[in-house]
């Protein structure tokens, strides 16, 4: 696998904003290491506090800090501070507090450890919340624009990314845009068979697979949702009015994600298909390509689910 | 002081043995955490060895005492102490982290049905495993059963606010049958915990909380064993035992370096580790 973890991309995308703006500060809970906060840390211990192993803490904290002008990010595993979810709730989100939400170790991928450290629920919760922003950024360029982003963003937002490498999905010259799905492979196929939509860690499986469903005489097309929340609706729509099928693919749970904020567009407006590619069980350990396999984030499962989605009128 | 009948010399042997083990699943794996399974080691081996009444040839024995890795990152020390007192075979250790073996990275009781025999409960999400540790102490009391509690926690973890929920109350229902075991190997993830955010006064805390004390050298496998003994003879109260402990025991370029707390070794380090291991002297 080449490319590179969206965490890793997130380290040194933060180094460049924070030398921009003073009013970052980052707050760990003893996962630097991993969330790659490291460097921060180095460069400005001044601005920089580790809460130990004590999310509810940091998510209080960040919320202090917020609210007298800091723009806080709060880097730990997905899991650990999403399920601190009820202080999210009522400190953070509810006081439209100018905090980001760093989670890493999205999903399944993250492989061995298994399911305790999979962050599997963390869309469903964050979307469920309103002031809440969530973006995901499907590789590493992405996740740097989306920093840049949420930096200057006013407002809660929730970053999710992952532990592992993910390849390169967009061109070098990738601006990008809050709130827009991007089409990959723009112009090779116009969706009037269906759209692939996914986000983060499974973008570059469900570009292959439409690419493989245009070379058996399907037009498919591709679409990488960063932005979950508020979520792309006139580009769902526009999917549903050329093909009416949609297929979501996400490595996070099946309710709450990806899969559930496009069937929620679709159901209102009251016609159109929608089959979800989503983690269906507690995840577990194991090889991450072999996870995929076996949960169904496969290039050759989300051909398979696209052909019987296909059909299935 | 209580005398403690024990072949000392036969327990020290099998934590050998159980060093190894967590080196060997540790490497195959290729992922896991090794430092706070070394320093664990003589804490599981005098509980599952020594001290606590089980039945591995029936695990869900309803008067066994019961044993939770709140730190279950640590689980390799827990599995290979459950193959060797026969909960399963010495092989399924090899399988440690990989797709569909039972022997999860993080502890996992497996589902309905299939259970693994000797892991009581779920636990990875760190500072939940004292909480379960006191409902399992109060349903022993309600059905009248004699069974005690043990919770291994680490140090850095009891930086965790739902510790000190636990601590609170553990006490307050004079929950003498409970006893916490804090493995002080002092690192946690990212750091020595005294430099991200010290725990001291330690003792101190655990004492205002209504515990009952103990400190004790955490590789002194008698030491280890009369606290044991001691906890079980305090009324009225529940007891921690803080165990003095290096992290990475055992392996010279894992101990006391941050590094080791989640890299596996590599087939080299791992195949040095071993004879280092064996050529400790007992
Ligand atoms: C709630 C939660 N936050 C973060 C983590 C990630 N994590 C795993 S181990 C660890 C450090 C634990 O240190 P300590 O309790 O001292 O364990 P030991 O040194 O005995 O391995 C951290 C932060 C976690 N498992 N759970």
């Amino acid at each position: 696998m080449g490319g590179k973890a969206t965490r890793v991309a997130f380290g040194e995308a933060l180094l460049k904003v924070a030398a921009k703006n003073q009013r970052i500060v980052v707050i760990n809970a003893d996962l630097g290491k991993s969330t790659n906060t490291v460097k921060f840390v180095e460069k400005y211990p001044d601005r920089s506090f580790n809460v130990g192993v004590a999310e509810a803490n940091m998510i209080g904290i960040g919320t202090g800090l917020a609210l007298e002008g800091w723009i806080p990010f709060l880097c730990t595993f997905a899991t650990f501070v999403t399920g601190r979810f009820e202080t999210i709730r009522v400190s953070l989100a509810y006081v439209d507090a100018n905090v980001k939400i760093v989670g890493t170790h999205a999903g399944i991928a993250i492989g061995e450890d298994g399911y305790s450290q999979m962050g599997l629920e963390d869309i469903a919760l964050m979307r469920s919340l309103p002031n809440m922003t969530v973006i995901q950024p499907g590789d590493a360029i992405e996740a740097a624009g989306a920093v840049e982003h949420i930096a200057e963003h006013h407002g809660p937002v929730y970053l999710r990314l992952t532990r592992q490498k993910v390849e390169d999905v967009n061109p070098p010259d990738y601006q990008f845009e809050f709130g827009k799905g991007v089409i990959l492979d723009a112009g090779k196929g116009e969706g009037r068979d269906l759209t692939i939509m996914a986000t983060g860690g499974t973008v570059y499986n469900a570009r292959e697979g439409a690419r493989q469903l245009r070379s058996q005489g399907l037009d498919a097309r591709a679409v990488n949702v960063h932005t979950i929340k508020p979520i792309d609706r006139e580009l769902i729509l526009d999917s549903i009015q050329r093909s009416g099928r949609i297929l979501t693919v996400e490595d996070h749970g099946l309710s709450g994600g990806l899969g559930s904020a496009v069937s929620e567009v679709v159901a209102e407006r009251g016609e159109g298909l929608v089959r979800r590619i989503a983690v269906r069980d507690f995840g577990e350990s194991g090889d991450p390509v072999e996870l995929y396999k076996k949960f169904g984030l496969s290039k050759e499962n989300i051909v398979a689910e696209a052909k019987k989605l296909v059909k299935k009128d | 002081m209580p005398q403690v009948a024990a072949d000392i010399q036969h327990l020290k042997k099998i934590t050998q043995e159980i060093r190894i083990d967590i080196i060997r699943m540790l490497t195959e794996a290729g992922s896991g955490h090794p430092g706070g399974s070394l320093s664990a080691t003589e804490i599981v081996t005098g509980l599952f060895f020594h001290k606590m009444r089980h039945r591995p040839d029936d695990p869900f024995w309803a008067d066994r005492d019961r044993f939770i890795l709140s730190k279950g990152h640590c689980c390799p020390v827990l599995y290979a102490a459950l193959a060797k007192t026969g909960y399963f075979p010495k092989e399924e250790l090899l399988t440690l982290r990989k797709l569909g073996s039972r022997l999860q990275g993080h502890p996992y009781p497996g589902r309905p049905g299939e259970r693994l025999p000797g892991v009581e409960t779920a636990t990875g999400s760190l500072g939940q495993g004292l909480s379960i540790a006191i409902g399992m102490a109060l349903a022993g009391r309600l059905a009248k059963k004699t069974y005690r509690v043990y919770a291994l926690l680490g140090d850095g973890e009891c930086q965790a606010g739902q510790v000190w929920e636990a601590a609170m109350l553990a006490p307050k229902a004079g929950l003498d049958h409970l006893c916490v075991i804090v493995d002080r190997n002092k690192i946690q993830n990212d750091d020595f915990v005294e430099n991200t955010l010290s725990l001291e006064p330690f003792r101190a805390k655990w004492e205002a909380f209504g515990w009952h004390v103990i400190e004790v050298n955490g590789h002194d496998i008698s030491q280890v064993l009369e606290a044991l003994e001691k906890a079980e003879a305090v009324k009225g109260k529940p007891t921690v035992i803080i165990a003095d402990t290096i992290k990475g025991k055992g392996v010279s370029f894992m101990e006391n370096n941050p590094d080791w707390h989640g890299k596996a070794p590599n087939r080299e380090e791992g195949e040095r580790a071993i004879q280092e291991i064996l050529a400790a002297r007992l």
